[in-house]
């Protein structure tokens, strides 16, 4: 009885695991060339259909499997982001999948399971739990990186990917062993009376826990250990960098929330000073090091990496407010990612993608529509008002200004000039420029109402920020009541 | 009430131009017959919000200090952040200068702009939403939102339509006042953490600590300073005004220059009056040095954009000393002048812009005797040469001189030395007008050059007649805004001399 409660806590993820499996199966008895097709469709139904099994599961905070896994508001919130996400970058990414010749119908599946990798990672209530988690997203997402075979760039990218991916993925269990070694628990629960209760933190615990923000700093790419991503973003298909991208950096990020917030909140002062300072190098070196780019997929490379650093400051500020102003930052950054990658995927030149920053010269005369889509998510991007992205860092700063970090608020929006040089740069070649070659005109319908519902949730957001900051808030508020 | 939406009816007409500029875009037409069509749509929807906005000044009670045509609508509601807009005497004429412009805009553009005519419309339009959103917006969110949402369609309006230089000088406007800004942003969430509170008619009651309010004063002095502009944080306005095309000069130099001044008279003096007391020295030495050393810079200057461009600092010279002075005729004579340089600056770069389509050159040694050719046009650009140097009997007279009266009021010295700005304000608009204007007409390119044509004249008309009007007869515009101000001061010396009266001793020792 007590075991059929706990399937039914984790019903989205049992449904994705088995709908992945029935799918592997019938890709094998489907014929090579409508395997994918088939498969691919089948991955997006059965991804919104998680999206609706998640919205109409029971609210409230439950534990299943001997506390191994929570389900909340925050996880559920998470979880509706990571799987709309993977939706829509299946969606996106079908014709230039098609295009390089990498649609297997392996491709879609693997999606799914880094998608499941994530789930469990923002659902994790213990050190084993979240380490399943991680590697399952990691492994997939490994072999999705280097899914080109034919491609050196590809293949060098998965294994780049994979050599710091273990790399990271040790250090985090180095630092889950030493946790555990201290503290004599790996359950959050545990931790997190063991925390509370201690008079005072004792080192191998600190260096546990240091350990275990490293790992998570090297997936969420904060600087100094960003260093794979501009090659993986530049070396994976771009349907594979646009998901790369969008969610597992939000399930990383969630992840972090979740293990600070929650079993490390008494240790806030130690972790606070890691944070702070991974935040400042995030947003300056991103900034900085983004101005030389001419590749754009390079380019959203240390885009993200900035972006992470601003999600940062939230956390840093280790407050609710601080959590609510990640959870809102996430939200409004997956919409401007995947429209912007969708803007890339459409950039072709006689049927060949183009990813320099040159190609999108005179884009604005040649293609109006998408020249306008890519304007407003640059605009969001660099955080110019009345558009998305400048709520994102509004609620931000507004939580590092109560926490009265103001030194990194500074250095926060100043870095935010700094970064908006290389968004408009973007605007500046396509309305700037005269015309180079002509791109293609955009094919596909599913990619332009892509684009065209990420644009209009750009430019409309302000009509009502109340939507997304009041469910953020509720998402938040779970994790601080106790 | 029958004026309930009036004021968000004046700053979304334009967006309702934007919309039937898109529909064109359903329509497939030839891009001659559309380019035509997004050019009355523009001109409609503008001359419709200007219409809208004479409403606003007919119906505007002047025996009443506080805002008026209010409008409160939550909007995020779980910080307390209202759609709030309304306005007082101060902010009035704004919007008016605002929806007064942007129609001579598009007429300025009809022929000129040949290329992305609708998408120059709708730039246009947007731009003049956000402006009038500037000065109407009550919640410091729904200002700061309008204030750096301009810089989207002026940034896109140089880059694009621009001269050569325009990429440099579109970049260099965007981040010079995105810098300032985004230190006024974090000032804005200070003070709603300390005062809980975004709601700019409360703040403007909320006492700040004195420590804190000389750190808010400085972030928000940053943006407004760069918006304004002030020296030496004046360079990016020549750049931006050369390349820009004509329409794009008139706006910037019209009205978003004006956002600045506006800044400095709805937040750092009512609600920082302490800060505001203890940095006016540097306010001043500021101002003298921008009036004193642009107007030298000016009378260098081989460009006529240029040397309007530089102009433009100086007589912000004058605002700030106005505003900062404090008193009843500093602060009146900074709105007038800023009011007066609105327009007359506007128009001298109109009259530059009218020689430029004829020959293609900004430079004043490609000119000369064109009062043989361009009668008419030379009448009209006397008119605002003089209206500039401040002669009496246009705009530009009152506004100097009330600026002149409150300086004296405070400080002698500080009177003398921007006094030195009007001789050289005439020397160098004479120095211009002598320049173009007469001499000989040797040059063979201008031997053909023909007068003002019907479309320029109307657009001229309107600025004359409001040029004299408010040199003439400017107790129409002083009387609206004069309770306003009368109690903006009043809060402001209450706030001055109520610290004082707490802390005498610490005063004592300052002396």
């Amino acid at each position: 009885m007590n075991s059929f409660v706990d399937l039914l806590i984790s019903l989205p993820e049992l449904f994705l695991v088995l709908t992945a499996m029935g799918m592997m199966v019938a890709g094998v008895y489907t014929s090579a060339g409508k395997a994918y097709t088939l498969i691919s469709n089948a991955a997006v139904l059965s991804l919104f259909g998680a999206i609706g099994l998640v919205l109409f599961a029971k609210t409230g905070t439950t534990l299943a499997f001997n506390d191994l896994f929570i389900n909340d508001g925050f996880a559920q919130y998470i979880k509706i982001i990571l799987l709309l996400a993977a939706a829509l970058v299946i969606l996106i990414g079908d014709r230039a999948v098609r295009k390089i010749k990498i649609a297997h119908f392996e491709y879609p599946i693997l999606i799914i399971f880094a998608t499941i990798g994530m789930m469990l990672m923002v659902s994790a209530n213990d050190l084993m739990s979240l380490y399943v988690g991680l590697e399952l997203q990691s492994l997939a997402l490994y072999v999705v990186a280097a899914l080109n075979r034919d491609s050196l760039r590809s293949s060098e990218a998965g294994l780049k990917y994979f050599v710091l991916g273990a790399l990271s993925s040790g250090m985090l269990l180095y630092g889950c062993s030493l946790i555990y070694g201290y503290a004599g628990t790996t359950s959050f629960t545990g931790l997190e009376t063991a925390v509370a209760g201690a008079s005072n933190i004792s080192l191998g615990l600190l260096t546990g826990l240091v350990f275990l923000i490293v790992g998570l700093a090297f997936k969420v790419a904060a600087v100094p250990f960003h260093m794979w991503t501009p090659d993986v973003y530049e070396g994976a298909p771009t349907p594979v960098t646009a998901f790369f991208a969008a969610a597992p950096k939000v399930a990383s990020m969630a992840l972090f929330v979740r293990i600070t917030m929650g079993p490390f909140q008494g240790m806030a002062d130690q972790w606070q000073q890691i944070i702070i300072v991974l935040s400042i190098l995030s947003m300056v070196l991103a900034a900085l090091a983004a101005i030389s780019q001419t590749n754009i997929k390079r380019l959203m490379a240390y885009s993200s990496i900035g972006h992470a650093g601003y999600a940062l400051i939230g956390l840093g500020a280790g407050t609710k407010q601080g959590t609510t102003a990640i959870l809102i930052y996430l939200a409004i950054y997956i919409v401007m990612v995947i429209g912007t990658f969708a803007c890339i995927l459409c950039m072709k030149r006689k049927g060949n993608s183009v990813e320099q920053i040159n190609d999108l010269a005179g884009l604005g005369k040649s293609h109006p529509a998408i020249a306008a889509a890519l304007l407003l998510f640059m605009f969001s991007m660099a955080g110019i008002p009345p558009l998305a992205g400048f709520f994102g860092k509004l609620y931000i700063f507004l939580a590092a200004i109560e926490a009265e970090l103001y030194s990194l608020a500074v250095i926060g929006v100043l870095s935010s000039v700094v970064g908006s040089f290389y968004y408009l740069r973007i605007v500046k070649v396509m309305y700037f420029d005269n015309l180079s070659d002509e791109l293609d005109s955009v094919t596909g319908k599913r990619i332009s109402v892509i684009i065209s519902l990420c644009a209009l949730t750009i430019l409309l957001f302000f009509l009502s920020p109340s939507l997304l900051v009041d469910s953020a808030s509720t998402a938040a508020s779970v994790l601080f009541e106790k | 009430m029958s004026n309930l939406y009036l004021l968000s009816l004046t700053i979304f007409t334009p967006l309702a131009g934007v919309l039937f500029i898109l529909l064109t875009y359903a329509l497939r037409e030839d891009q001659e017959a559309a380019a035509n069509s997004a050019r009355w749509i523009a001109l409609w929807a503008s001359l419709a919000t200007f219409v809208v906005s004479l409403f606003l000044w007919l119906d505007f009670d002047a025996t009443k200090a506080g805002f008026q045509f209010i409008e409160k609508v939550e909007w995020i509601s779980s910080l307390g952040i209202h759609y709030y807009v309304g306005i007082d005497g101060i902010s009035l004429f704004f919007v008016l200068l605002s929806t007064f412009l942007t129609p001579i805009c598009v007429l300025a553009s009809w022929a000129t702009i040949r290329n992305h005519v609708r998408e120059y419309m709708i730039a246009f339009l947007a731009l003049e939403t956000f402006m009038i959103g500037v000065f109407c917006a009550l919640d410091m969110v729904l200002f700061y939102i309008f204030f750096e949402a301009v810089l989207i369609p002026m940034f896109i309006i140089i880059g694009v339509w621009g001269g050569p230089r325009r990429v440099y000088a579109s970049f260099k406007l965007f981040l010079y006042t995105l810098l300032g800004s985004v230190l006024m942003l974090l000032a804005m969430l200070a003070i709603y953490i300390t005062a809980g509170t975004t709601s700019i008619p409360e703040l403007m009651t909320y006492e700040f600590d004195r420590g804190l309010q000389i750190w808010l004063w400085l972030a928000f002095f940053a943006s407004f300073a760069v918006k304004i502009p002030m020296w030496p944080v004046h360079t990016w306005l020549p750049d931006a005004h050369v390349e820009a095309p004509t329409a794009g000069s008139v706006i910037l130099a019209g009205v978003l220059l004006k956002m600045g001044g506006y800044g400095f008279l709805r937040f750092s003096l009512p609600m920082f009056p302490l800060a505001s007391d203890i940095f006016a020295p540097v306010v001043f030495l500021l101002s003298i040095i921008a009036v004193i050393y642009t107007s030298l810079v000016a009378l260098a200057q081989e460009d006529m954009k240029k040397l309007i461009a530089y102009s433009s600092v100086a007589h912000m010279g004058f605002v700030t000393v106005g505003i900062f002075v404090a008193n009843q005729q500093g602060v009146t004579g900074a709105i007038i002048q800023m009011l007066s340089h609105g327009i007359v600056s506007a128009a001298l770069f109109l009259c530059v812009g009218v020689v430029y389509d004829r020959r293609h050159s900004r430079v004043i040694a490609d000119y000369g005797g064109l009062v043989h050719r361009m009668p008419k046009y030379a009448a009209v650009f006397m008119i605002f040469m003089l209206a500039s140097i401040g002669l009496p009997g246009t705009s530009g007279f009152v506004g100097e001189l009330l600026v002149l009266l409150g300086a004296f009021k405070s400080n002698t010295w500080i009177a003398a030395l921007i006094a030195t700005g009007l001789i050289l304000g005439a020397a160098y608009m004479l120095y211009l007008y002598r320049r173009i204007i007469f001499g000989l007409l040797k040059k063979d390119e201008l031997l053909s050059i023909a007068d003002l044509n019907k479309r320029e004249l109307l657009v001229f008309t309107p600025l004359v007649l409001v040029v004299l009007w408010m040199g003439i007869y400017p107790t129409s515009f002083l009387e609206p805004m004069e309770i306003s101000i009368t109690k903006l001061l009043a809060d402001y010396d209450y706030a001055l001399a109520s610290y004082e009266a707490a802390i005498p001793n610490n005063n004592m020792a300052f002396r």
